[in-house]
């Protein structure tokens, strides 16, 4: 009885708290800093997400054209009056735009027929929680001429917009703006450039290339390590660069995938969760081992890539994920994408709170 | 002599020592430059060292301040701090070491999050600033803030003790150690 009287005096507090501060955007912005600043920002630990629901939700034959893609990852700032009823023109007016930007100087119109084709598509399911934003995909087809081969719509370019596990952004975002905040490409990069354009001048938003760095890389290796499959297709693979000028020295090192997995396996203490110690000392195990052969410190130098059976990421952005159909009916695809993304996410995060420290 | 001690010497008249411990040799000995081309009423003794402990069979000055050297980029220098922390006496903790922490500037290349370091420093209840040592302007600023801080470590200020300038230092935003 004391302990429901005490929580329902809390929220009443809270919300009256809330009312006499006015909680206008900006200041639960401000709130949401002081919170990160005053408590140290860096999970130690991730929960593995469980997504029963989503799986349900998404439709495997989009999931798997996502697979075996190479994406560029950038971040993005919300988008400003973004409507999801709106697809449709959306599309007319992209593929106006990019017409227009590919034959500079001459006048084009809405709607006119172009040898290209826009689609916009949302991806259901693609999402972390219920209030995550649904994520939706962009493509660019090319028309054939001949009008017999109508039908086949070659891909020139695709790229995707998602937030997965964004509670802490979308807490900061008033009612007119959508929280997207990882765009993903794949194509050409001049395709990339006019397609961010476009977004930035129809939705005031802002794309920045998004880096992961090696302490996120190292996260990754750890989570897809500890993902168990029936099948290994590669082996994981580390990428190390030396600082060492003028020329960059790289140093790989394979593992069997089983290897690293029974590695993980005695690492790994907490289930359902992955701590930063475990990935730390994961990490260190490898490098102690490589020390032991070659004499050489591992952990002086810098990862750059990761490359397993279930996915890679390199340093400047570029993922993959590597699970083929077959697998990736045994094994839900959104869990992985889930681990990474979510990484990802947690970066822009952090991002925004080194750039509010900054101010 | 495997654990150093603050004050098992007799200082030098109107000399102030630092020790720089650090892997990044070429930036320290870059650093140590910086600090002598600043102007400074002490005589300055910079030694640098890649790790603790020092050999035993060297005579070297009392030294005044220990600053230690993480770059942000490589793992291995923090672990190489870790040890030689435990080749440090517990009386240098009460304002005779810093932390200085360099490459946060380029957050793609860094290997150990920010909040480790922060950490490490809390539980020395030591001064921890971050820094680039790379571009001159910033090695510059850097030097002048560590001669400033070895002439109070070295008693060369009137007025103000090492033990003075650590309590200063701990400002709301670095919580006390109990608070975390």
């Amino acid at each position: 009885m004391d302990s429901y009287e005490s929580t329902h005096q809390h929220i009443a507090s809270s919300r009256l708290k809330d009312y006499f501060i006015g909680a206008t955007p900006l200041q639960k912005r401000l709130e949401s800093v002081r919170k990160q600043t005053s408590f140290v920002p860096t999970p130690p630990r991730r929960k593995i997400p469980q997504c029963s629901q989503l799986q349900e939700d998404n439709d495997p034959q989009k999931v798997a054209f996502l697979l075996h893609k190479q994406w560029t990852l950038y971040s993005l700032t919300p988008l400003y009056k973004f409507s999801y009823t709106n697809l449709k023109e959306y599309a007319s007016l992209l593929s106006a735009f990019i017409a227009a930007e590919k034959q500079k100087g001459l006048a084009v119109e809405v709607g006119e027929d172009f040898n290209i084709k826009v689609t916009f598509s949302t991806l259901l399911g693609m999402k972390g929680t219920q209030r995550d934003p649904e994520a939706f995909l962009v493509q660019i087809l090319s028309k054939s001429q001949l009008p017999s081969e109508n039908r086949e719509h070659k891909v020139l370019w695709t790229g995707w917009f998602c937030c997965i596990f964004g509670d802490s952004l979308l807490e900061t975002v008033s009612e007119d703006f959508t929280c997207v905040p990882l765009f993903l490409a794949n194509g050409a990069e001049t395709n990339t450039a006019i397609v961010g354009t476009w977004f930035q001048k129809t939705f005031d938003c802002y794309f920045s290339p998004l880096a992961i760095n090696a302490f996120n890389l190292s996260w990754m290796a750890a989570m897809w390590t500890a993902c168990k499959m029936d099948q290994y297709m590669a082996a994981t693979e580390f990428l190390w660069s030396v600082p060492c000028s003028p020329q960059s020295l790289d140093i790989s090192y394979a593992i069997h995938p089983e290897d690293a997995k029974a590695l993980w396996d005695s690492v790994h203490k907490t289930p359902g969760e992955v701590t930063q110690e475990e990935v730390d000392l994961f990490m260190d195990c490898l490098y102690s081992h490589f020390h032991r052969h070659f004499k050489i410190h591992l952990s002086a130098t810098r990862l750059v890539r990761v490359s397993t059976s279930v996915a890679s990421a390199h340093t400047d952005g570029k993922i993959k994920v590597s699970l083929n159909k077959s697998s990736y009916v045994i094994f839900p695809y959104c869990y992985i994408v889930f681990k990474m993304y979510g990484i990802c996410i947690f970066h822009i995060e952090e991002a925004q709170w080194n750039a509010n420290l900054r101010q | 002599m495997s654990v150093l001690r603050p004050l098992d010497k007799q200082p030098g008249l109107n000399t102030a020592t630092i020790l720089l411990v650090g892997t990044e040799d070429a930036l320290l000995q870059q650093l140590a430059d910086a600090m002598l081309k600043e102007d400074c009423a002490s005589e300055l003794k910079i030694h640098l060292a890649r790790s603790l402990p020092l050999p035993s069979d060297v005579n070297r000055p009392r030294i005044d301040l220990i600053m230690f050297v993480v770059n942000l980029h490589s793992k291995y220098s923090l672990q190489n701090v870790e040890e030689s922390l435990r080749h440090v006496d517990a009386t240098f903790f009460l304002g005779k070491v810093g932390f200085l922490a360099m490459g946060a500037g380029q957050e793609s290349h860094c290997s150990i999050h920010r909040n480790t370091v922060t950490k490490l420093a809390n539980t020395y209840r030591s001064p921890l600033f971050f820094c680039d040592l790379e571009r001159e302007g910033f090695r510059a600023t850097v030097a002048q803030r560590l001669v400033r801080m070895l002439q109070i470590c070295a008693g060369h200020v009137p007025g103000v003790s090492a033990l003075n300038l650590l309590s200063l230092l701990r400002s709301s935003e670095n919580p006390a150690p109990e608070d975390l």
